[in-house]
């Protein structure tokens, strides 16, 4: 890997969440919380998500990491605020195959802001940074049907 | 060659480290992250290959020709560290996977078998996970309490209440040499000296001084000396844990298996003299004759010329980034009180970010906790940027360094 397009991977839009993150903060309405760290960087995401008949009524997060694993977090509360969970779990399985190279997921427009991450799929190294989040959603989503 | 002190040469010693010559990312190589593994010289490379090539077989068990020759390369480059080290036998060198085993050892045997409730061992905040984790893990089984010096704004021990902190108590100082971290050169001399006279053992973490400094432990005057071939141009894989020989005769075995036993019974054992009590099962006979390569290889460049060549990039590195705006540099701003280590914040950018930009540029160095996750916790951060010299780098280097901190600042300043 010789042609590292370092402008792909920090565009304007990841630093943006990165310094202004959507929906940080505590939830004190959550019905379900999920922690994920990635103890080799120190990357970490509590993630927070009202779900109230089998629907993402509120996400927000709380957590200290890297401009892609903050980014990630951000835009992905931001996407799936509203989504019934059938949907957030396809955005996530989206956003893995895009990490993984699917670029038919890079060009989903139902992807919104997250597709500006695709670059990280470039940079195997980062990719874990950027599907922190996305761990994080999978498994609130499991731990909320073990519980409902 | 590089015979004495006054013919260090950089550009030859560089052509002794075929791993440098590379390109990465379309750009030379610049390696930086000395401080987690250091490259290889040929002279390692080739003892390692000749010994596989020519005299592989198992030590101290063969009756045969090459069994021989493999047991006198283990015994002799035992006899190498230990001469080096200036240990006063060579059954005090005890061969490890490196300094992570030769501490979880001296934790698993001599902490197990004297440390009782109440007792305590004295830390640093400054120490790697593997000086502590081990300690915790006694602490657990034991009842002995942890107690910690701390550090200062500079990232240094403050020795001011020492006196207070060891107590009649204190069965144990454990400590490192040199901070991974942050590169401060601790003043152990005097913490041992304070240690002893409360009757208190001293267990030395040596991984980032053996590097940068020669080390005499008789002159040192410490119990335990733990330290790992790979950061000192070695294999990875070989440690070493240099012991007083009245302790290590002393303490139980570590593992139990071949080579470490005398007789073996139904219902018990006898064990090995040193140092093959500690040594079950077949060693990695390999690393220990490159961790004796890599020993020969240091003292053919000199430790003068190495600690007087990393000083100066030091000097120049940190003169360079203090005209970078938003750069904060951590640890002892004397450098006579701190090896080769940078560790650094830039701005807003994580050290994740500005690890992957300067990679980008071809330039290696650590982003993250350094696996000291209680120093971080003292600078307020969550993670630092590393860059950590070696006998091998130069003044270009850092101006390549300098100039991926640049495009960091390209990107992350906008």
């Amino acid at each position: 890997m010789s042609d590292l397009n370092l402008n792909s991977l920090y565009q304007e839009l990841i630093l943006d969440h990165y310094r202004k993150p959507r929906n940080k903060g505590e939830l004190p309405e959550k019905t379900v919380e999920i922690h994920m760290a990635n103890p080799v960087c120190g990357d970490e995401i509590r993630l927070q998500l009202q779900i109230e008949d089998d629907k993402i009524v509120e996400a927000r997060h709380v957590g200290q990491g890297c401009s892609i694993s903050q980014a990630a977090v951000s835009m992905m509360t931001h996407l799936i605020k509203g989504r019934e969970l059938t949907e957030a779990e396809g955005v996530a399985e989206r956003f893995t195959a895009m990490m993984h190279g699917d670029e038919e997921a890079a060009r989903d427009r139902s992807m919104g802001d997250l597709r500006a991450l695709q670059g990280v799929s470039k940079f195997p190294v980062r990719i874990k940074c950027a599907l922190l989040a996305f761990d994080a959603l999978q498994e609130a989503i499991k731990k909320d049907r073990v519980e409902s | 060659m590089y015979q004495t002190v006054s013919t260090f040469d950089v550009n030859k010693i560089r052509n002794e480290f075929p791993v440098l010559h590379q390109v990465v990312n379309g750009k030379p190589l610049t390696y930086l992250d000395n401080a987690a593994t250091a490259q290889k010289p040929r002279d390692v490379l080739e003892v390692l290959s000749r010994y596989y090539q020519e005299d592989n077989a198992n030590v101290h068990r063969g009756i045969h020709e090459l069994s021989r020759r493999a047991t006198v390369a283990y015994e002799g480059a035992r006899e190498r560290v230990s001469e080096w080290l200036a240990a006063s036998d060579s059954a005090e060198i005890i061969w490890t996977r490196g300094t992570t085993e030769a501490i979880n050892l001296v934790a698993a045997t001599w902490g197990m078998d004297q440390l009782k409730e109440g007792d305590e061992i004295l830390l640093t905040v400054m120490e790697h996970h593997s000086n502590i984790v081990p300690w915790q893990l006694v602490a657990m089984r034991t009842g002995a309490k942890l107690r910690y010096i701390e550090l200062d704004d500079e990232g240094r021990l403050i020795l001011d209440d020492l006196e207070q902190l060891l107590t009649d108590r204190t069965k144990l100082v454990a400590m490192t040499h040199v901070s991974n971290a942050l590169g401060t050169i601790n003043p152990v001399d005097k913490v041992i000296e304070a240690a002893h006279a409360k009757g208190a053992l001293v267990l030395l973490d040596g991984a980032q001084a053996v590097p940068h400094m020669k080390v005499d432990v008789s002159e040192l005057g410490a119990d335990f000396y733990a330290f790992s071939s790979h950061k000192m141009c070695g294999p990875t894989g070989t440690g070493v844990l240099w012991g007083r020989k009245e302790i290590l005769e002393e303490m139980s075995p570590y593992q139990g298996g071949g080579e470490m036993i005398g007789f073996v019974g139904r219902d018990e054992s006898t064990w090995a003299e040193l140092p093959h009590k500690f040594e079950a099962g077949t060693p990695n006979i390999a690393g220990a004759v490159g961790a004796a390569a890599a020993v020969d290889f240091m003292e053919k460049v000199g430790y003068e010329g190495i600690r007087e060549h990393e000083a100066g990039l030091l000097r120049y590195a940190l003169n360079r980034m203090k005209g970078l705006e938003d750069l904060e540099v951590f640890g002892p701003k004397d450098l006579n009180e701190r090896s080769g280590v940078i560790s650094f914040a830039l701005g807003d950018a994580h050290p994740h970010d500005i690890a992957t930009i300067l990679d980008s540029e071809g330039v290696a160095i650590r982003a993250g906790h350094h696996c000291a996750q209680l120093v971080m916790k003292h600078l307020g951060v969550a993670a630092t940027t590393r860059a950590s010299f070696s006998m091998y780098n130069t003044t270009d280097d850092v101006d390549r360094l300098l100039d991926g901190l640049q495009v960091v600042q390209g990107i992350f300043g906008r």
